[in-house]
């Protein structure tokens, strides 16, 4: 029998009203399973807050403060500035959001976290839109996606830019550790939480969440889809140490795109030559990313 | 006595420091910034032992603060202005969640266009946010205001965040003698913050989920009930600062020469100062008018107005700042609670020393003689405008 390599305490209950499928509960859920009960997690306005339940209850083992929907890296940084005046050392503190709370309105307040280098864990569960408020698009939407605000329409309305790249922006303000993760890859998530969770500073997560509601699929296909992402390196795993790029997981052979855009219906209204300007554009990331993990290697301490 | 020679910022900055605040988190502004600059100062020499974040703007100065102080450290910021405005969620958000921080705000102008002068218009827009406000007119009052807003705030009955108020540059940058009490004698007024609940890992609770509308209501009415027991705990913390140091405020609204006065004028801030020499002047006159200081603006003192409602037949409200539609602050609220009174005398409301324009005591007399004589012509009139005509607007 295989060695179990994840804690097996449970720190989030399993009575969370997040929809059928929901990739962001795996998030929190190992993440806490990582990090273990001294920590106190606040999360901004969102699926997040919604999941957690209504008053009086509460979906975590641990304390958790909710938070204006642009404030959770400087609420996180104002929980540690508390532990710390009170001489609290081994509590870890974690700012929980959603990729709209994270990439686009909180953008400001963790970009002031990170560059302090505020000793906190932000974890973005990458849902790709504003899936709480209706499936709207956030600035991590991919390019080609329909959503309610690019609604195709009969003018091919589809989102036409590509996904913010928040682990580049976060690795630009010289924070200790950065790195993707999966909910369909719970090991490799886990070992990175685990990894960087004592590091001084700010360490940021971006964490693949698949959403059936919003991207339109099964919601049995979830973690197919996180593995489908893994497999075309529409979304690869990589951590980058003090700008040290590594691929954490390569995929044997890469699948084309299309079997990870055919499963969703936001992609759908796709043709062929869209198709390929995606196909291009993955292709182009990952070689960027391998010769970024090439060329960064000899800094490794 | 010794005193010391301070501005109001420093005042501030020295308040927070003897009411050992745990957190602060800041973002400079003018005509705050020798508030942010002084405490660093404090910090760094050690002098004061405080978590210093120093943001990235005013709304995560507040966003931290609330953060801080829900895991139990006594959190303080300063701002002003724009600084305050930007704030306004989350001013929204540190009320409804019943935490007691204390924030210095330097009374400017809002733009546009530019202004960095004293106006009220920053913190009377935040009037219905939950937060007490108080009023200062020198800079003892500022360093024994921000101590005696954290005793009300953690009182556990009020739980509610508390705005020092100080007009820009009339005191933020004007130097004063200020009795800086020991430290002793402050940690003996006020206790460690004690929150009746905490972020804690070893009793973790969730705070603030969503909340239906079948007991949304009841967390709304528990904050105006924390702000209407609040009057009578700034009165008693006031008295109790009298006698502790020997020097008290007025509680929520200080009195000047009201004995036998037919006459007053209601006045926060810096020109309380100057209508006293007016008051005076008048006084020297054979005039019987007094001077009535709204230093709480939130609570309002409704009882206070009501009591000088009984006392004159006519009183002057001056606002130094404008509610666009009808009447300032200040007036309509004034009028508002006279409405429910035995007496109703003559009110009219002027508004005056807008975006910093300077009050002598002249014009203040001015002021006193239209409303001795009770002189009709309008609800409210722009005092002082350089454009002729009409200076009434209603």
């Amino acid at each position: 029998m295989a060695k179990l390599t994840i804690p097996q305490e449970e720190l989030m209950s399993s009575g969370h009203i997040g929809c059928l499928g929901c990739g962001a509960t795996l998030a929190m859920r190992y993440l806490l399973k990582a990090l273990g009960k001294r920590t106190m997690v606040t999360i901004p306005a969102g699926c997040i807050a919604i999941m957690s339940g209504i008053y009086p209850r509460s979906f975590l083992k641990v304390p958790l403060l909710d938070v204006a929907f642009e404030t959770t890296a400087a609420s996180a940084s104002g929980i540690r500035a508390a532990l710390d005046a009170k001489g609290i050392k081994d509590v870890y503190v974690v700012g929980f959001g959603g990729d709209g709370g994270t990439a686009d309105i909180g953008i400001q307040a963790l970009s002031g976290t990170a560059e302090r280098g505020d000793n906190i864990i932000y974890v973005m569960y990458d849902n790709e839109a504003y899936m709480n408020t209706g499936i709207q698009r956030s600035s991590a939407t991919p390019f080609g996606a329909w959503t309610t605000t690019t609604p195709v329409g009969t003018t091919g309305d589809f989102k036409k830019r590509p996904k913010k790249n928040m682990v580049e922006i976060m690795v630009a303000h010289d924070i200790p550790y950065a790195a993707t993760a999966s909910v369909s890859y719970p090991e490799d998530f886990v070992k990175k939480v685990q990894k960087a969770k004592d590091m001084d500073g700010t360490k940021f997560f971006h964490v693949f969440s698949p959403c059936p509601t919003g991207w339109r699929f099964s919601p049995e296909m979830t973690i197919q889809m996180g593995v489908l992402a893994y497999q075309t390196t529409v979304f690869p795993m990589y951590e980058v140490e003090n700008g040290v790029y590594r691929v954490t997981k390569k995929p044997a052979k890469r699948k084309p795109v299309t079997e990870y855009l055919k499963l969703q219906g936001r992609f759908k209204h796709l043709d062929d030559e869209t198709i390929e300007i995606i196909q291009k554009n993955v292709d182009k990331n990952w070689e960027m990313l391998l010769a970024k993990a090439e060329f960064t290697k000899k800094y490794a301490e | 006595m010794p005193m010391d020679v301070m501005t109001g910022n420093s005042a501030q900055a020295y308040g927070a420091k003897l009411a050992r605040a745990e957190v602060v988190a800041a973002y400079p502004i003018t005509p705050q910034t020798t508030v942010v600059e002084k405490l660093a100062d404090l910090v760094a020499s050690g002098e004061m032992k405080s978590q210093y974040i120093k943001v990235e703007s005013e709304h995560s100065a507040m966003a931290a603060c609330i953060a801080a102080s829900a895991t139990g450290a006594r959190a303080y910021t300063a701002t002003a202005a724009h600084g305050l405005a930007l704030m306004h969620e989350m001013l929204i958000w540190a009320a409804g969640s019943r935490l007691p921080i204390v924030m210095g705000n330097i009374n400017r102008a809002m733009a546009p266009p530019w202004s960095v002068w004293a106006d009220y218009q920053d913190s009377i827009a935040e009037r219905d946010t939950g937060w007490m406000q108080f009023y200062c007119q020198n800079n003892q009052e500022v360093l024994d205001t921000v101590i005696q807003a954290y005793k009300v705030a953690e009182n556990h009955d009020i739980l509610l965040p508390a705005m020092v108020m100080e007009d820009a540059f009339y005191l933020s940058h004007t130097f004063e003698p200020v009795d800086v009490p020991p430290q002793k004698d402050v940690d003996d007024f006020l206790p460690p913050y004690d929150p009746p609940i905490k972020l804690d890992v070893d009793n973790p609770v969730g705070l603030w989920a969503l909340v239906p509308p079948d007991h949304y209501m009841e967390f709304r009415f528990k904050i105006a009930k924390a702000m209407e027991d609040s009057r009578k705990v700034i009165q008693e913390v006031d008295e109790e600062w009298e006698k502790k140091f020997g020097r008290s405020h007025g509680g929520l609204v200080e009195r000047y020469r009201m004995e036998d006065a037919d006459a007053a004028i209601i006045a926060a801030g810096t020109m309380s100062s100057t209508a006293r020499v007016a008051v005076d002047n008048m006084r020297d006159k054979g005039k019987k008018v007094g001077l009535a200081r709204l230093r709480v603006f939130r609570p309002f003192p409704y009882e206070e107005i009501r009591q000088i409602a009984k006392e004159v037949d006519s009183i002057g409200v001056l606002d130094r700042s404008y509610t666009f539609g009808h009447g300032g602050a200040f007036y309509t609220e004034t009028a508002g609670a006279l409405y429910q009174a035995p007496e109703r005398p003559h009110v009219k409301n002027y508004v005056i020393g807008i975006g910093g324009r300077d009050i002598p005591p002249k014009e203040i007399e001015g002021i006193l003689e239209k409303v001795l004589s009770k002189e009709d012509g309008g609800e409210v009139e722009w005092w002082g405008l350089r454009t002729s005509g009409s200076r009434e607007v209603n």
